[in-house]
């Protein structure tokens, strides 16, 4: 029986610490600790170039750390469970002569299923997920999209307990990847563990339970997504007619402030200790003309930009403004 | 083995030999390969004709004179006299102690006789093959008028006895037999090699290996690729031997006999399936371990040129060596792993001593073994390291230091 690294529960899909990598002098990995539980979805999130690739290949056993440990489902030998795990490489790849059940066969023999029985299943996934009548097609004859629906469908075909997806929404539109994100939640739901990378934020706060922030290929956070936006304090957003008057002393002395063109106030300012009912009142009693008040949670993009720093949150912009989303 | 653990290697390499075999089979490369014959039978037919006028060269098929022994001297004293002004044959005299049939001279096989020459000079018979017949009978009946002390208007009419074989024939067939068949491994291996290189370049290049990687051991991969072509390749041979058979039976009348390699057809042939495996596996496997290196087709081309120097190198090697079996040089061919298989295809063809072969190919299995051990091992550790699925630097967060996301 593997021992855990950890005496923590629930059971952990995959546990890694202290994971290093280097390719010749450069330092790709520095020191990753993650721990996923079984049945959760987990995000790995930080710009291109921050080693989540590199975290994942370590952690499926494609390449070995040059130093600390990696357990999937406590087997330090990712190989030894390759039954198991179901994996979607960011760089995708079919064979462009193939069918498409051909295809899914063939990514199910790779994992032990046997070639008929995987094409059985292809076929049956293929029309659960619209794309019936091109069982008989080949790759070269899809879409792009198609295509990599077809190598998602590769990747599940054995039916694995933990699925790892690196960069899944990256390449497709924004009806499938709104139709990857149900798959996944569908994977969560019948008990499968996911984890993929991803540099947009909206599909790691929509889906993930827990999330590790990667950047400079170290883990700065990684945990609860509800915890790392509590690390900043909620946002007063406030609305005012007037621009100054005896209620600015109940604001922040660095409260953000933006005059609008139509003549209103905006500010900004976390949420005081005093209570929002005690600023309430003194913004009307001084006479501050409130057109609007809201208190808005921080979220995964105002916890990374704290936890990554600003560098790390203008790359990853940069990154989701090259995806077509 | 439990229901969570990866295919064994054998499983894994079946899973990837049966995708690339069809692929490769029912991939219009595969015609090519099959229409490879004719240019292959091209040049083999003329490496072999060379290989023949080589052979004749280095070793002259000579006439046996065995004639009286007065007139066997006056046949050689007319050939000292003639020889600076008509090209003759050269000759050599059968003494009275020696077998004198016609059959038994042409089939000595340690003297390279092309033609006997018997009867008298008034009466001369000559037997050999009814090409060299035709060759040799005008310069014999020259010689022996002249011998017989007559007159060059009046020369003897000499009774052909034509024969199927001679030693000299058969000699010389089975030199181009053993260059054909060295070509034709040479360039079927060549062939095969360069096809085994651009599967797994195009794997690359299709971003498959990644996938791979994580679901088998990559020496499956190296397994698979190599052995799925050795198939591809039987079903090729099997192809050509079955349409060169019904050619050979339909035409084997218009044809005549067909020299016999010295170990004879069906054993050759056996052999020459055997040393091609050999040498398709030996460089077969430097090929897909420079495969693993090359992330791009022009970095293969780069990268395999040292390989293909090595396996023309070769087939010199191979080439030179059996003009002079028996000497250092085709011993060292033999000896030499990547030539061993070539070097014994020849000698196949040239002799018939049997247990050479079992022990080379006991040696060349052991060389294909520490080729494939060690190439399996260098293209697992490489292969991830190169293309589209190793690292690609991006670093651009932090301080730098970051690989590929």
């Amino acid at each position: 029986m593997p021992r855990p690294l950890t005496g923590t529960s629930p059971p952990l899909a995959i546990e890694a610490h202290g994971l290093v990598k280097r390719f010749d002098d450069t330092l790709a990995v520095d020191g990753v600790d993650i721990s996923v539980p079984e049945g959760a979805i987990y995000g790995i999130l930080g710009p291109n170039g921050a080693g989540k690739t590199t975290t994942l290949r370590m952690l499926l056993g494609i390449i070995d750390p040059d130093e600390g440990v990696r357990r999937i489902f406590g087997h330090d030998r990712p190989h030894e469970i390759a039954r198991l795990i179901g994996y979607l490489p960011e760089e995708r790849g079919l064979y462009p002569a193939m069918k498409c059940d051909e295809a899914i066969g063939f990514m199910g023999a790779l994992r032990g299923l046997p070639m008929d029985e995987g094409r059985r299943r292809g076929r049956e996934l293929l029309e659960n997920h619209g794309l019936g009548h091109a069982v008989d097609r080949q790759i070269r004859q899809l879409s792009k999209g198609m295509a990599q629906t077809v190598q998602l469908l590769g990747t599940l075909v054995h039916k694995p307990k933990l699925v790892v997806l690196d960069e899944p929404f990256s390449g497709l539109d924004a009806i499938n990847q709104g139709k990857l994100e149900v798959m996944i939640r569908d994977l969560a739901n019948a008990g499968t563990t996911v984890i993929f990378s991803t540099h947009v934020i909206h599909h790691a706060e929509r889906l993930c339970d827990d999330v590790a922030i990667i950047a400079g290929g170290r883990v700065p956070y990684a945990g609860s997504v509800d915890v790392a936006r509590d690390r900043i304090p909620a946002q007063v957003r406030l609305e005012t007619a007037n621009g100054d008057g005896d209620w600015r002393s109940a604001l922040p002395a660095d409260a953000g402030h933006d005059k609008k063109a139509h003549g209103g106030h905006f500010w900004t300012f976390p949420v005081p200790d005093s209570g929002i009912e005690v600023l309430l009142k003194r913004l009307i009693d001084g006479g501050a003309g409130i057109l609007s008040l809201s208190i808005e949670r921080a979220g995964l993009h105002d916890a990374f930009v704290e936890i990554a720093g600003e560098a790390a949150a203008r790359a990853l912009d940069e990154d989701a403004a090259g995806e077509t989303v | 083995m439990d229901n969570a653990s990866r295919l064994p290697l054998w499983r894994a390499a079946l899973v990837i030999a049966r995708r690339d075999f069809t692929a490769i089979l029912f991939s219009k490369a595969f015609l090519f390969f099959l229409l490879g014959p004719i240019f292959f039978g091209a040049i083999s037919i003329g490496a072999g004709a060379l290989g023949a006028k080589a052979a004749d060269s280095a070793d002259p098929p000579r006439l046996a004179v065995a004639l009286s022994e007065a007139e066997s001297a006056a046949f050689a004293d007319a050939h000292s006299r003639l020889d600076d002004a008509v090209r003759l044959p050269a000759i050599a005299i059968i003494t009275a102690d020696e077998p004198r049939e016609p059959d038994v001279l042409l089939a000595d096989t340690s003297r390279n006789f092309g033609a006997v020459l018997s009867g008298s000079l008034a009466q001369p018979e000559l037997s050999g093959t009814q090409e060299r017949l035709e060759s040799w009978q005008g310069e014999v009946a020259l010689l022996a008028s002249q011998a017989a002390g007559g007159d060059v208007s009046a020369l003897p009419e000499i009774s052909l006895q034509p024969t199927a074989t001679s030693v000299a024939t058969t000699r010389s067939v089975q030199t181009a037999t053993a260059t054909g068949a060295i070509t034709l491994l040479f360039l079927l291996t060549m062939l095969l090699a360069g096809m085994v290189l651009s599967n797994l370049v195009e794997e690359k290049a299709n971003k498959i290996i990644e996938i791979l990687a994580a679901a088998i051991p990559m020496e499956a991969v190296f397994y698979g690729k190599l052995f799925a072509m050795l198939g591809v390749s039987f079903v090729g041979i099997a192809v050509w031997g079955g349409i060169a058979g019904i050619i050979l039976s339909l035409g084997s009348a218009a044809m005549g006999p067909i020299p016999v390699p010295a170990v004879g057809w069906p054993l050759f042939v056996a052999l020459f399936v055997t040393y091609f495996a050999m040498a398709y596996l030996l460089i077969g496997a430097v090929f897909l371990t420079i495969g693993s290196m090359a992330p791009t087709v022009r970095d293969v081309q780069t990268l395999s040129m040292p390989a293909t120097i090595l396996q023309l190198a070769v087939f010199f090697l191979a080439t030179y060596a059996l003009s002079d079996p028996g000497s250092a040089v085709e011993l060292f061919a033999v000896l030499f792993p990547v030539s061993s298989p070539y070097a014994m295809v020849a000698r196949a063809a040239q002799s018939p001593v049997l247990w050479t072969h079992a022990a080379a190919i006991a040696w060349q299995l052991l060389w294909v073994a520490i080729f494939v051990r060690i190439g399996s091992s260098m293209f697992r550790k490489l292969v991830m390291k190169s293309g589209a699925g190793g690292r690609a630097i991006k670093g651009r967060v932090g301080n730098s230091k970051s690989a590929k996301a």
